[in-house]
């Protein structure tokens, strides 16, 4: 060290920094956060600026166009009609499936195969809806060889189809994070409230819910994202010009079909203010309720 | 103060079994515990106590046998229909409930008006002395408070039987003795019925009126404190009741009572506990306190010391006989390691057991 004779021995530069949690390891955070510039903030930033200089007029013709064309602006809440029961449908299912699930013995195995569609990917998942569900399929067959039906329900180019898919591909992810967030609560508590004479209704409500209901919100607001930017299944299996046409199909025409990629920014940009107004809306309502830990005591 | 325990005459359990699997973690267990008793199940651990606990609290099905509170059958019942008190190792405490609402939460499950409730949890806050904490959060509570939370949650209902699951291993060494006092005082205080579990035979001997003794998922012996501490019926009890030294030898002579065993050429004679005779092998079980160097040509187990520990009024030594048996006794001063001495104790401090004991 060569640093400068002074009164009192200065610490050295490098320890200093230390002490506030930088050192040589900060260096590996570096590839991420120019993957985060490049990847992200980057391309963000310019589809904003990009949203705000549109082919013809001001600065906010794009944002004027959207929301004066009922064409453009319904797609908002034809997208919130299908991700928002989307969203609720899946944490539905799986809040009961993962608490079944906690207790088995397979526990593993179950897991697995509930995950399987995960992997497949959504344009599987809709070819194979595609054979099932449709008026010749085996859904259709069967109920109508058991005599519940005397026609096929349509199940596929509507609301329905890109409803169940979304549910079928959503599923696994929500379940696994209300596992997680469920074996995350200490059984001793479950155990704790039956001797003290709460049974199974009781014990879900007041100890496992409120405990859960944190960690239920953070699951809503993801599978909502993912939900709310739809795109193959509303096409492969919605009514892509009609009640599924999704913001993201708004998004794909303008940049695709009118090649006005600057008014396409512009349906991004809103698409990415209507997520963030209910996820903000969702982790708002978090912070009012109980987010210690899940646990009974020290230990 | 009206909290007291609901009225029953006796606990049952009849021959109750565990198993999982292939493995027996309770059998056959026969108990009879009465109102006002305080038991403490003791042993290693893995022996047992606390799934008989659970079997009892019906946080476990029982395999096999039955458990009655006088007329009445209850195992099958769910633990909700059961209303015993537990206090659970970790607490348990809801986290996201006030001190109140914890202890609160077995009267609102019983339906118990808000009116009579809150007298109740008042009493409950009183008798484990945390007025003033009512509203805070488990997480905002030392470890002792934590632990008072949980014996008032499981006293305000007022339930026949308290059950109580290693309470205080959690704690440091200070308020356990603190919290120990305390425990007996509810209990006294209540006319409470209590099942401790407890793998420290110092917390049992001092808690309970009677000990349950369990090993390998059975009961090995049940009596009261000053019974188990100085005339255990079985080696492992004898161990456990802090008989540490334990060597093997061969029965010389039996007569009224005291045996002569012949260890390493050493004629050592104690109480018989389990009948030997002539001849056989045998045990002979010594508690450190009582097993103390003698002067030179006196007779004794020679042993070769391998350390000694100061611990504050005595010297505790440990030593090796020839064949290797560890030897722990207590001395004056501190002895330099590999010193050869002669250890002795008195006939009436030690005990024979046969050999399949």
């Amino acid at each position: 060290m060569s640093a400068p004779a002074t009164t009192t021995p200065a610490i050295p530069l490098g320890q200093r920094l230390a002490a506030r949690g930088l050192d040589g390891l900060t260096l590996l955070v570096l590839p991420a956060v120019l993957f985060l510039l490049a990847l992200f903030i980057y391309p963000f930033l310019y589809g904003l600026f990009l949203s705000f200089t549109p082919k013809a007029g001001g600065a906010l013709a794009n944002y004027q166009r959207f929301f004066s064309d009922s064409f453009l602006y319904g797609t908002i809440a034809t997208t919130l009609w299908l991700a928002l029961p989307v969203t609720i449908a899946t944490l539905l299912l799986a809040i009961p499936i993962a608490f079944r699930v906690r207790l088995m013995r397979h526990q593993r195995l179950l897991t697995t195969i509930l995950v399987i569609p995960i992997t497949l990917g959504t344009v599987l998942v809709a070819e194979g809806l595609l054979n099932y569900l449709g008026p010749q399929g085996w859904f259709n067959r069967t109920l109508m060889t058991l005599g519940i039906i005397s026609s096929p329900v349509k199940l596929l180019h509507n609301y329905w189809g890109v409803m169940l898919s979304l549910v079928i591909t959503g599923f696994p992810f929500t379940f696994l994070l209300t596992l997680s967030y469920l074996t995350g609560v200490d059984p001793a508590l479950e155990q704790a409230g039956a001797t003290l004479g709460a049974g199974p209704w009781d014990r879900f409500r007041h100890i496992l819910l409120p405990l859960l209901l944190p960690g239920l919100a953070i699951t809503f607001c993801l599978s909502f994202v993912q939900a709310f930017s739809v795109f193959p299944s509303a096409v492969l299996l919605g009514a892509p010009a009609g009640p599924t046409r999704v913001i993201s199909i708004a998004a794909y025409q303008a940049a695709f079909e009118e090649y006005d990629y600057s008014m396409a920014s512009a349906v991004a940009m809103i698409m990415g203010v209507v997520q963030l107004v209910i996820v903000v809306a969702v982790l708002g309502a978090r912070g009012l309720l109980y987010r210690g830990p899940a646990g009974g005591g020290k230990g | 103060m009206s909290i007291h325990a609901a009225n029953f005459r006796e606990l049952r359990l009849d021959r109750l079994c565990r198993d999982f699997g292939t493995h027996n973690a309770v059998k056959d267990v026969s108990l009879t515990i009465r109102q006002g008793e305080f038991i403490a199940l003791l042993g290693p651990s893995g022996c047992g106590k606390s799934t008989t606990l659970n079997l009892i609290a019906g946080l476990l099905p029982a395999t096999g046998g039955g458990i009655w509170l006088d007329e009445k059958r209850i195992d099958p019942l769910r633990p909700e229909e059961r209303g015993f008190g537990m206090v659970f190792q970790n607490y348990a405490l809801f986290p996201h409930m006030t001190v109140r609402k914890n202890i609160g939460f077995g009267l609102k499950m019983r339906g118990v008006a808000r009116a009579e409730s809150d007298r109740r949890v008042a009493e409950a806050v009183a008798m484990v002395r945390l007025q003033g904490q009512e509203e805070k959060l488990p997480g905002q509570l030392s470890g002792g408070q934590q632990q008072r939370v949980a014996i008032a949650r499981a006293i305000a209902v007022q339930p026949p039987l308290v059950l109580m699951d290693e309470p205080l291993s959690n704690l440091d060494a200070k308020l356990r003795l603190e919290m120990r006092a305390e425990i007996r005082r509810i209990h006294n205080t209540l006319g409470a019925t209590t099942i401790y579990v407890t793998h420290d035979q110092e917390e049992a001997l001092s808690l309970a009126d009677r000990i349950v003794v369990m090993r390998d998922g059975q009961i090995r012996q049940v009596g009261g404190p000053e019974d188990l501490f100085s005339r255990p019926d079985h080696l492992d009890v004898a161990e456990f009741m802090g008989f540490r030294n334990k060597v093997s030898g061969r029965v010389a002579s039996v007569a009224d009572g005291l045996a002569t065993v012949t260890v390493g050429g050493l004629g050592l004679v104690g109480r018989v506990r389990t009948p030997v005779r002539p001849g056989e092998a045998a045990h002979v079980s010594i508690r450190p306190e009582d097993l103390h160097p003698v002067r030179d040509g006196d007779p004794g187990l020679p042993a070769k010391v391998v350390s000694t520990e100061f611990h504050g009024r005595e010297f505790v030594g440990f030593a090796r006989m020839a064949d290797d048996t560890p030897l722990t006794f207590l001395a004056d001063s501190r002895i330099p390691h590999g010193t050869d001495i002669r250890l002795a104790a008195q006939p009436d401090s030690v005990l024979v057991f046969g050999e399949g004991a």
